[in-house]
Parts: structure tokens; C-alpha cells; sequence
């Protein structure tokens, strides 16, 4: 018997969504899911020797033990430098995003072009024009100088020595200067998205600029903050560029723990083992953010 | 020349039409318009107010007095300045020229928040994170009154618009009807001199726009505060307003009672924009004479004596119910159109048909702008 044409027709409208999810399904799964379960079993494992980078599987679950007393606090100190630069990215974001919204007039798309333009250069080449703008002859310092906060600045530890090079300022601020675009574009999409209907109504409710502002705008743009948190503290955390360039010895990040463990130690197990809790504590971030939220309130650019 | 046939051999001049003309006539300066009803005392006062948008001016020297406890309404086509005018009242906008006066103290450049006037906004503009208490509670809050006379005043409210129960709900969790009582009470519970209203009931579907009139009405009446209703909607307009003004490319051209302004209009402009309208060519000088379609009767016989008529054919039948709407061509292709009740109408009535079109002419009004 031959199929109606609308069975046909259902049975098509049935598989050609998963057509469209197919190339990225396929990406996902064959470069992240995978490798990621394959790192399961390296984490479990031990080195044959130590010169090579071959491994034998022996269920050793100590190596998690043994990474996070080594790394622990290179662990801390990597997600305390991604916050502090997120909180001093969202002093900047905020105000940022605020003013593109609701007075960016027929500048808005130019002023959002703005904020993303400086991503069109590479983070590499960023860090290292970093390095000569924090120099010990660069412009900020100077800057600094001249103003006569150099006392000042060494006293609160944000200098060292009147030098900002190898310090954690330097990370922090380079960290900050990367994630800026990803705080800004979601709140201002989130910010898109209050009518300004809501504040004129505030208005009309007897309400000042402030209290329009804490009661109507603030709690709107909340789903915009944390997307942008999210989207900026992930790949702060696991930075490995800024560290390198703009910071000493002391102020490696865990991506730089990682690598040393697998490229200079030749300890593939344990530099997995540490990959694996790295993206624990990754995802616990993500889940406590779409708790009760969901995806849908995540206004993503 | 369209040729008006007189059953009397006088023609004689209707008494109502000019003799007891109640409208005032809405001179140039705007002034005469000012009115008070009843003598009570002046809430909204506009005086010459203009307010341009680049080249186009979206009012032009607008002056009108509102009264306490009034229920007035501003009429006019889309892009007429009403809404505009709403804003200027409300604070959103500041006029180019002309004062706002809002319980007799000037106003003209005060902000929105230290206006003693609360604004409903089309679509309602509920705030979506809070409930529909906090909602209510909004304006209290801001004005810092007390918990306890907050509490007592948002319930008070809700209770007016019918709402106490949904109380915790928020807003995308209310249907459109309850979400216009909310946003009617979120502005009410100020208890502000004047409720300004920007088309309150255009999004709702209209067995739903029928109730929440009547709502309105009784709202109003509960409450006593002046409400300003801005509106496109006619039937709206008439059925609510205690006055109203018809608002026509920024400018007032009438105002009045409904009755006064449906059945003496100044102009053509007010008289069609208030129903469907016969607007009868008056000798020379193009004057016009109104005649409602309701008054006009159809006939096979020419006109009796002390009636006026003229032949015309029917050129389309619309069947409404209660009614019968019948569009007729008279001669030099004058529209001419009649409104019946079914069963005052022939069962044989049909499309090409010629018969007389009969008025008493008591029941015309002439009116006093010429066509343009």
C-alpha cells in the first residue's frame, strides 16, 4: 500500500530537526564529549616512566588526592583572580551597558560594535601588547607616577615595588580586559529587553531616577548579569595566556598547572585528573546559574 | 444642485437646529473652551499648550479646563495629538509653549513623579517580576507612606478593581482583563487628582471591552476622582464621558456633553466622527446640514407635509441584527445613508431600488463651519 503524503510528509518533519542538530552534535560529541571521557580513564592511570608520556591504566583514584593538595591553592587562586576581575569587569560593564541601553540613541549598535572590537585581535597578541603598556616605562605606570600614587598603590599591594609586570594586578587586569565584551553584550541584551514603558511608569509612580532604577531596572537586568558572570568567569578561570605573559612566577593560573604537569612533568594522569575537577567545578557554576532559571531567562548575546 | 424637496410649501427653519445651540464654540485663543461643569473646581487646566515634534505639531494651542470629579474624554483619529496630550498632562512630555495647570498650582515643568496625576498606560506596562500586590504597592512605597497604611490602601484597591484574590500572582500569570484592573489600581491606590487613561480598553477583545467599560464607569463612580480617557473608540467616548472634546490634527475642535456634540457638532469633522453622518449641501457658501442616519426614514411615498425628502437608490444593504444599515446615491451622486430597525423596512428592498428618503427637519442641525 502506498504511504499518504501525509505520513510521508510527518515522517519527514520528524527527522530533519536532528538534521540541523547533526553537524553540531557531531562536533560536540567527537572534540569534547569523547575526549573528555577519555581523560576518565588517563586521570586513573599511571606513567610508565618518567621520561615518555605513555600511561598504564591502574585505577589509581589517589592521583585526585594528590592534585588537589599540590593544586589546591593554585586552584583557589585562579577562580579568586577570574571573580576579582569579573567584579572590577562589572564595575566598568555595568555602567557601560546601562548608558548603550537607554541613552545610546542611534550610537547604540556602533557603541555595542565597540565593546566587541578589540576581540577581533588575538588574545596572544592582546597580552603581549599588555606587557608594554604595564611595563616599568609604560604608560600607566607613568600615569601613575605623575599622579603620586605610587606609594599609595605599593602600600594597598596593588604595585610591587612601583612595578606592575609579574604582579596579580597585571593578570587581573588582563583577565578584566578579555571578559569585558562577554559581561556587556549580555547585560545589554538583557536591558534590550525592559520595556521603557516600565520606566515611565516608575515615574509616574511617584518613583525618583534612583528607586527606578533599584526597584524596575536592576532586578530586569539580573538574568544579563548572571550570563555575563557565567560567561566571563569560565574562561577566567581557565586562562592560561595572561598568567604567562603578564604575571610572575607566583601568580600561575591552573591552565598553567595543567600544562607544566603534562609538557615539562610528563605527568599525563595527573594533569588530566586535574583537567577533570577543573571542569567540575566549571559545571557546578553553570548549574547553580540555571537553577530554577533555565536557559530561556539566560539572555545570551 | 441636489434638489431638496419640501413638503411645505414654507420651508421652515427647524427650531432646534441654531435657536438652542448648548456647544460652545471653540474660538481661536482656545479660551471660550474652557468650561466647568456643575462649577466644580478646575483639576486639569490647559492653556494654548502646543507641542511640535520637529516641523509636524502634534497639538496646537490646546486649551481645556477639566472639573473635579468629571469623567471626560479626549476623541480623535490615530495621530490626532490625544495621546500627546495625555503625556503633556502626565509629564512625559513638556509643551513648546503654553502652561499645564494640574489642581490650579503650574505644573508645566514639573517631572512625572511630582505630578499629582497617575497615567494608565495602553497595554498596562505591569511591572513582570513583582506581584500584583507589589505592583499596586508600587506608588505607596515610593512615596514612603507607612506599612500599615500601605497594606490598608493596596487591599482598599484591589478590592475596588476586583483583584483581591489574585493578589500573589504575577502578571504574565493574569489574563488581559485582570491585568488592565491591575494596572487601574496600581495607578488608583495614589488616590491621584486625575486618573489619565491612554486607551484602556483597545487590547481587549470586545465582549471583554463591553464589561470592563462598564467597570470603568463603576470605578469611577466609587472612586470620584476625575478619570481622562483617551480614546479612538466612539462608542467608548459617548457611552463613559460626562464632557468630551474631539481632537482633530492637534487641534480641539469641539467640546461638549455627547449628546450635545452627537447632535449639534460644530463641524463636519466632529459630526462624522461621532457616527455615520448624512451631510446635506445648504444653498451657498458651503454650508452643510447634519442628518442623522437614524433619522431618516425610507419611503415609497414623497415626502408628508411639514417632512423634506429626496429620491434616492440603494446601492448597498447591510444586514447588522437589530438594524439595517441602507447606503443610498441621491442625485449628483450625493451619499446618502439610513439606519432602520428590520421591521420598519420593506421586505422587497433591494439594491437598485429608487425610492424617497424622508426627514423632518426639526430633527437636522446646520452646521456652523462651512465644508472646507
Amino acid at each position: 500500500m502506498p504511504r499518504s503524503p501525509r505520513a510521508e510528509a510527518d515522517r519527514r518533519r520528524r527527522w530533519w530537526p536532528w538534521l540541523l542538530l547533526a553537524p553540531g552534535l557531531i562536533w560536540l560529541i567527537g572534540l569534547y564529549v569523547l575526549p573528555l571521557l577519555g581523560l576518565v580513564p588517563l586521570s586513573l592511570s599511571e606513567p610508565v616512566s618518567r621520561f615518555g608520556l605513555e600511561t598504564v591504566f591502574r585505577g589509581r583514584v589517589g592521583n585526585y588526592a594528590e592534585v588537589l593538595q599540590a593544586y589546591g591553592p593554585i586552584l583557589v587562586r585562579s577562580f579568586g583572580f577570574a571573580l576579582i576581575a569579573t567584579a572590577l569587569g562589572l564595575v566598568l560593564a555595568y555602567p557601560l551597558a546601562f548608558a548603550i541601553r537607554f541613552h545610546g540613541g542611534r550610537w547604540k549598535s556602533l557603541l555595542v560594535g565597540l565593546v566587541v572590537l578589540p576581540s577581533l585581535t588575538s588574545y596572544l597578541v592582546r597580552a603581549i601588547a599588555f606587557t608594554s603598556l604595564l611595563g616599568d616605562s609604560g604608560p600607566v605606570l607613568n600615569l601613575v607616577a605623575s599622579l603620586g600614587l605610587t606609594g599609595w598603590l605599593d602600600g594597598l599591594g596593588v604595585l610591587r615595588d612601583g612595578r606592575l609586570l609579574n604582579t596579580p594586578t597585571a593578570v587581573i587586569l588582563g583577565l578584566t580586559n578579555n571578559l569585558l565584551p562577554f559581561l556587556v553584550l549580555p547585560l545589554v541584551v538583557a536591558m534590550e529587553r525592559i520595556d521603557p514603558r516600565l520606566l515611565e511608569v516608575a515615574d509616574d509612580l511617584h518613583a525618583g531616577p534612583l528607586r527606578s532604577f533599584t526597584q524596575v531596572v536592576w532586578p530586569l537586568s539580573l538574568p544579563g548579569l548572571g550570563a555575563g558572570i557565567l560567561l566571563s568567569l569560565i574562561p577566567a578561570a581557565g586562562d592560561v595566556v595572561n598568567p604567562k605573559f603578564l604575571g610572575g612566577p607566583n601568580d600561575r593560573m591552573i591552565a598553567n598547572a595543567i600544562e607544566t604537569l603534562l609538557l615539562v612533568q610528563l605527568q599525563a594522569p595527573r594533569a588530566a585528573a586535574l583537567t577533570l575537577v577543573l571542569m567540575a567545578l566549571i559545571t557546578l557554576a553553570v548549574l547553580l546559574q540555571l537553577r530554577g532559571r533555565g536557559v530561556d531567562d539566560l539572555p545570551l548575546p | 444642485m441636489v434638489d431638496i424637496q419640501s413638503g411645505d410649501t414654507v420651508a421652515r427653519e427647524s427650531p432646534s437646529s441654531e435657536a438652542d445651540l448648548l456647544t460652545e464654540p471653540a474660538t481661536k485663543n482656545g479660551t471660550s473652551a474652557v468650561h466647568h461643569r456643575g462649577g466644580g473646581s478646575e483639576v486639569i487646566g490647559l492653556r494654548q499648550v502646543c507641542r511640535r515634534f520637529g516641523e509636524s505639531a502634534a497639538v496646537e494651542d490646546l486649551s481645556l479646563s477639566i472639573a473635579a470629579g468629571e469623567f471626560f474624554s479626549l476623541l480623535g483619529p490615530s495621530g490626532c495629538g490625544k495621546t500627546t496630550t495625555l503625556r503633556l498632562i502626565a509629564g512625559f512630555e513638556r509643551p513648546q509653549a503654553g502652561r499645564i495647570l494640574l489642581q490650579g498650582r503650574d505644573l508645566t515643568e514639573a517631572p512625572p513623579h511630582r505630578r499629582p496625576v497617575n497615567l494608565v498606560f495602553q497595554n498596562y506596562a505591569l511591572f513582570p517580576h513583582l506581584s500584583v500586590w507589589d505592583n499596586v504597592a508600587f506608588g505607596p512605597r515610593s512615596q514612603r507612606l507607612a506599612e500599615p497604611e500601605i497594606r490598608r490602601r493596596v487591599g482598599e484597591t484591589l478590592e475596588v478593581v476586583r483583584m483581591s484574590d489574585l493578589a500573589r500572582r504575577r502578571p504574565h500569570q493574569l489574563s488581559g482583563g485582570q491585568q488592565q484592573r491591575v494596572a487601574l489600581a496600581r495607578a488608583l491606590v495614589n488616590a491621584p487628582a486625575a486618573l489619565l487613561l491612554d486607551e484602556p480598553l483597545a487590547a481587549l477583545d470586545p465582549d471583554l471591552r463591553r464589561t470592563m467599560r462598564s467597570e470603568l464607569k463603576r470605578i469611577q463612580r466609587e472612586v470620584g476622582i476625575t478619570f481622562l480617557l483617551v480614546t479612538h473608540d466612539r462608542e467608548e467616548a459617548l457611552s463613559l464621558s460626562d464632557r468630551l472634546a474631539v481632537l482633530h490634527q492637534g487641534r480641539l475642535e469641539q467640546v461638549g456633553s455627547p449628546r450635545q456634540l452627537y447632535d449639534h457638532p460644530r463641524s463636519a469633522v466632529v459630526a462624522s466622527f461621532l457616527g455615520a453622518a448624512n451631510l446635506l449641501p445648504e444653498g451657498p457658501g458651503g454650508r452643510l446640514r447634519l442628518l442623522r442616519p437614524e433619522r431618516l426614514r425610507l419611503s415609497a411615498n414623497p415626502p408628508a407635509a411639514g417632512e423634506r425628502g429626496l429620491k434616492a437608490r440603494v446601492r448597498e444593504l447591510a444586514f447588522q441584527g437589530a438594524t439595517v444599515e441602507v447606503r443610498l446615491c441621491g442625485a449628483d451622486d450625493l451619499p446618502l445613508i439610513a439606519i432602520d430597525t428590520h421591521a420598519a423596512l420593506a421586505d422587497d428592498l433591494s439594491i437598485g431600488a429608487e425610492l424617497w428618503c424622508r426627514w423632518d427637519p426639526a430633527d437636522t442641525h446646520l452646521l456652523e463651519v462651512p465644508a472646507p
